[in-house]
C-alpha cells in the first residue's frame, strides 16, 4: 500500500501542473452555467492534445496505455488548480472497447477520445426510464442500413453532437431484454429533431430530447452483435456509474475548495451549522477521492464489469448531494433572494444525481441482490 | 500510487481475521467464557502483534500503520475481546520518548476521551480514564507532564474493575490524586509534532476497528435477513430491508477508501498533514458505524433488542471507537479550524 508517487508518476504531475497552469480556461462550475458547457469541448480538445486525456486507454485508439491510477493525478491536479474536470466519457469507450468489432473500434475511438468527433448517448426514453429495457425505439433493417424511429430524452449535449450511441429495439419477437441492438448513429441528417430541456438550475444546453423519424444508420456501424443490446448498455452504465471512470473527484474537490475561500474570507459571517457542512463536504470529497484511488488501483489487477460501480454511484451521489447542500448553507438567504445564486444553482443541479445514470433506487436493488445475495421477492 | 494490500499485507489481512475469527466470540455467552479469552490474548502476544509499533532498531517501529490497521481491522470484525489497540499506542509513545514500553502499558486519557491526559502535579488532579488496558492485572498507564516546550512521559497506576459501554475491551477509570511516577529511560521530550503523530495512530486504528464493526456486522445482518421469515418469504426479499442494507454496505466500503490513507500516512506524511488525514477517515467512519449497527439493530427486530443478541456487542464497541480520539462531530470541527481558519472561534 502506498499513496507517493512513483517516480513516473512525479514526472506526470510536475508536466501536468505546469500545462494547467498556463492552459486553465477559468470555467464556472459545470453545474451553474451553460458557458461551461459550450466551451467543454475546447477544453476537451486542450487536454487532449497537451497528452492528458485517454491516459489509460489502448494507444492504438489515442490513448496513453498508462495504469488507470494517472487518472487519480489528473484530478488531483484539476481540482487543485480550479480547472474544469475531465470529459467525462470512459463509459462509452468503455462500451466501444469492450463489444465493438475491430473495424468499428477503429473508426470511432479515435474521434470519440480526441474529442474531433462529439457524442451522445441514446438510452433513456419518456416511457423506459428505470425500466429500461422496455425501450420501444425501433431499428429497423432496410438494405444495407437500419431506419430509426422513436424518441430519446436526457441525452447530454445531443445538440452539439456528432454521434449517438444509440440503443434501439431490433427483434419484437423476443423477451425484451434479447432484442435490442447498439449502434453509433450519425447525428447530422434529416429525420432528427432536438428539443432543448431546461433543468431545474436553469440551465438549458445540457441535456436534450431527440425524435428519431426515419433516421438512417448502417448497418456496420452496430456496436456488439445484433440482440445484443442489452450487453453493451450494462457495460456502459456499470462503468457511467464510477467516479473513477468520469473523473467527477475533480469536480467535487473544486466546489468545496470554493466553498472553504468563500468561508474564510469572512469567517465571522457563517453559523455553525454552515461550518459544519462545509467541513463535512470535504470530508465526503476526500473519502471519494480515496475510494477512487482504492478502485482504480485494484484495476491493475484486471478491469471489472461488475455491479460495483452501484456502490461507487451512491458513494458519489451522496457526496453530491453533501456539496450541493453545503453550498446552499453557505449561500444562505441569498439563495432564496437572487434566483441567480450560485450556490442555490449548486444545491438544485445536485439533486439529479440520485436519478442521472441508474436512480439511487435501482443502485441499492442491484447491491441488494447481486452483492449482498438477497433474495428477490 | 497503488493502493493495494502488498503480497505481505494480504497474507497479514488472511491470517489476523482468521484467527479472530476462530478465537473470538460467537455468541454473548462467550464473553463469559474465561478460557476463551486467555486463549484469544495468548494467539494475539504470540503473533507478535503488540509489538508491531515498538523499536524497530533505527527509532522507527517494527512495522507500519498499515500492518496494525489491518489487524485492528481484523479485530473489529470479530469484535474480539483482546487488548490491541491500548497497548500498541502506548508502545508507539514509549518508542517515540525514547523509552522501552512497559510491560502491559495502556494511555490514561482525559476525560472526554480525545487526547491523552496531561498532568502537571505530582498526582492526577481530575478523573482520567485508562481505555483497552491489556489482561486483568494491574497495570500502567501513560500521561504526558508539560516541560518546556514539550512534554515528558510519566505513569501512573491502574487498577480497580473494568468498566465501560464496550463489553469487549476495558475502560479503567483513575481516581483523582493517583501519583504519578518517571518512566524510565525516557530520554526524549514529546514535540506536538510527536504527539500528532501518535494521534494518527490512534486516529487510524479506531477508524479501523469501525471498519471491521461495520463488516462483521453487517454479514451477521444479511445472514439474518436471508434466513428469518415473515409473510412466508425471507424478510431480505423486501425492497424496505434491502435498501437499508446496501446503504450499510455503501457506507463501509467508503470508510474502507477512507482508512487506508492515514493508516499510511502515520509514518509517511507530515504529522499535520497525517492527522488531517485520520481525522478525515474518523469523521466519516464514525457517522458510518452509528448507522451501520443501528440497521443492524433494526433489521434484527426485537431479538435486535435483545442483551443475548450480538448485535448490540458490534454497537457498543463502535460507540467506544467512535469516541475515542473523537467523533465524527470533534473531527468536523478541528478540521474547521484548520480548514477555515476558526482558530479563535472554536475552544
Amino acid at each position: 500500500m502506498n499513496f507517493r508517487d512513483s517516480p513516473e508518476e512525479a514526472a506526470f504531475r510536475t508536466r501536468l501542473r505546469a500545462w494547467i497552469a498556463a492552459n486553465n480556461p477559468g470555467l464556472p462550475v459545470s453545474s451553474t452555467d451553460d458557458e461551461y458547457w459550450a466551451r467543454q469541448a475546447e477544453w476537451h480538445t486542450a487536454l487532449y492534445d497537451a497528452g492528458f486525456f485517454g491516459l489509460s486507454w489502448p494507444s492504438r485508439f489515442g490513448g496513453h496505455d498508462l495504469p488507470a491510477v494517472f487518472d487519480v493525478i489528473l484530478d488531483e491536479e484539476l481540482a487543485a488548480a480550479g480547472a474544469p474536470p475531465r470529459p467525462s466519457l470512459g463509459y462509452l469507450v468503455q462500451g466501444i472497447a469492450t463489444h465493438a468489432r475491430d473495424a468499428v473500434k477503429d473508426r470511432f475511438l479515435p474521434g470519440l477520445i480526441s474529442g474531433r468527433e462529439r457524442w451522445c448517448q441514446g438510452f433513456s426514453e419518456p416511457d423506459a426510464g428505470s425500466d429500461l429495457a422496455s425501450l420501444r425505439t425501433t431499428a429497423t433493417l432496410d438494405g444495407d442500413e437500419y431506419v430509426i424511429s422513436g424518441h430519446k430524452i436526457w441525452t447530454s449535449y445531443s445538440d452539439v453532437a456528432d454521434w449517438c450511441f444509440l440503443l434501439a429495439r431490433t427483434d419484437a419477437s423476443v423477451p425484451k431484454h434479447k432484442g435490442l441492438s447498439a449502434f453509433a448513429v450519425p447525428m447530422q441528417q434529416p429525420g432528427i429533431e432536438q428539443r432543448p430541456l431546461r433543468m431545474i438550475n436553469g440551465i438549458t444546453t445540457e441535456f436534450g430530447q431527440v425524435l428519431f423519424d426515419g433516421a438512417r444508420v448502417r448497418a456496420e456501424n452496430m456496436i456488439g452483435e445484433p440482440g445484443e443490446g442489452w450487453r453493451v448498455a450494462m457495460t456502459i452504465v456499470s462503468h457511467e456509474r464510477e467516479p473513477g471512470e468520469i473523473g467527477y473527484v475533480a469536480r467535487y474537490a473544486k466546489l468545496v475548495k470554493d466553498l472553504e475561500q468563500a468561508v474564510r474570507r469572512n469567517p465571522a459571517g457563517f453559523g455553525s451549522e454552515a461550518l459544519e457542512s462545509v467541513a463535512w463536504a470535504y470530508v465526503q470529497a476526500e473519502m471519494l477521492r480515496l475510494h477512487v484511488c482504492r478502485r482504480l488501483s485494484e484495476r491493475l489487477d484486471g478491469l471489472d464489469h461488475g455491479p460495483g460501480g452501484s456502490i461507487d454511484k451512491l458513494l458519489m451521489t451522496w457526496v453530491e448531494q453533501s456539496v450541493g447542500s453545503a453550498a446552499l448553507c453557505v449561500a444562505g438567504s441569498r439563495a432564496v433572494a437572487e434566483a441567480d445564486d450560485v450556490g442555490l444553482k449548486i444545491y438544485l443541479y445536485s439533486r439529479a444525481q440520485s436519478v442521472m445514470g441508474g436512480t439511487s433506487q435501482i443502485q441499492k436493488n442491484i447491491i441488494a441482490t447481486r452483492i449482498l445475495g438477497l433474495p428477490t421477492a | 500510487m497503488d493502493t493495494r494490500d502488498t503480497p505481505e499485507q494480504a497474507e497479514l489481512r488472511r491470517t489476523a481475521r482468521q484467527l479472530a475469527r476462530q478465537r473470538g466470540p460467537r455468541a454473548v455467552a462467550d464473553l463469559e467464557d474465561e478460557k476463551r479469552t486467555r486463549r484469544l490474548a495468548e494467539a494475539v502476544r504470540d503473533a507478535g502483534w503488540l509489538e508491531l509499533r515498538d523499536d524497530g532498531g533505527n527509532g522507527g517501529p517494527l512495522a507500519s500503520g498499515v500492518e496494525a490497521a489491518i489487524i485492528a481491522e481484523a479485530l473489529g470484525e470479530a469484535v474480539a475481546d483482546v487488548s490491541f489497540a491500548g497497548p500498541i499506542l502506548a508502545a508507539d509513545l514509549a518508542r517515540r520518548a525514547g523509552s522501552r514500553p512497559i510491560d502491559a502499558a495502556g494511555v490514561a486519557f482525559a476525560a472526554d476521551l480525545i487526547d491523552i491526559a496531561v498532568v502537571s502535579g505530582p498526582a492526577t488532579a481530575e478523573p482520567l480514564y485508562a481505555v483497552d488496558c491489556a489482561g486483568q492485572a494491574a497495570g500502567a498507564a501513560y500521561v504526558l507532564v508539560p516541560e518546556g516546550a514539550g512534554y515528558r512521559l510519566a505513569q501512573v497506576a491502574v487498577g480497580g474493575a473494568s468498566d465501560g459501554a464496550d463489553l469487549t475491551r476495558a475502560i479503567r477509570r483513575l481516581a483523582v490524586g493517583t501519583p504519578l511516577r518517571p518512566v524510565a529511560g525516557s530520554s526524549r521530550l514529546l514535540t506536538r509534532a510527536d504527539l500528532d503523530a501518535w494521534a494518527t495512530l490512534g486516529l487510524a486504528l479506531t477508524s479501523a476497528d469501525l471498519v471491521g464493526v461495520m463488516r462483521g456486522v453487517l454479514d451477521l445482518t444479511v445472514a439474518y435477513a436471508r434466513e428469518r421469515r415473515q409473510y412466508g418469504v425471507p424478510i431480505g426479499s423486501f425492497q424496505a430491508m434491502q435498501h437499508l442494507l446496501a446503504e450499510a454496505r455503501c457506507l463501509m466500503e467508503g470508510a474502507s477508501s477512507a482508512v487506508l490513507h492515514p493508516a499510511w500516512a502515520v509514518d509517511e506524511l507530515a504529522p499535520d498533514a497525517a492527522r488531517s488525514a485520520g481525522r478525515v477517515a474518523k469523521a466519516y467512519s464514525a457517522r458510518a458505524a452509528r448507522a451501520v449497527c443501528e440497521t443492524a439493530v433494526q433489521v434484527h427486530g426485537g431479538m435486535g433488542n435483545t442483551w443475548d443478541c450480538i448485535v448490540h456487542v458490534y454497537l457498543r464497541r463502535a460507540l467506544l471507537s467512535a469516541r475515542w480520539f473523537g467523533d465524527d462531530g470533534e473531527q468536523l470541527r478541528q478540521l474547521q479550524r484548520a480548514r477555515l481558519g476558526m482558530a479563535h472561534e472554536l475552544s
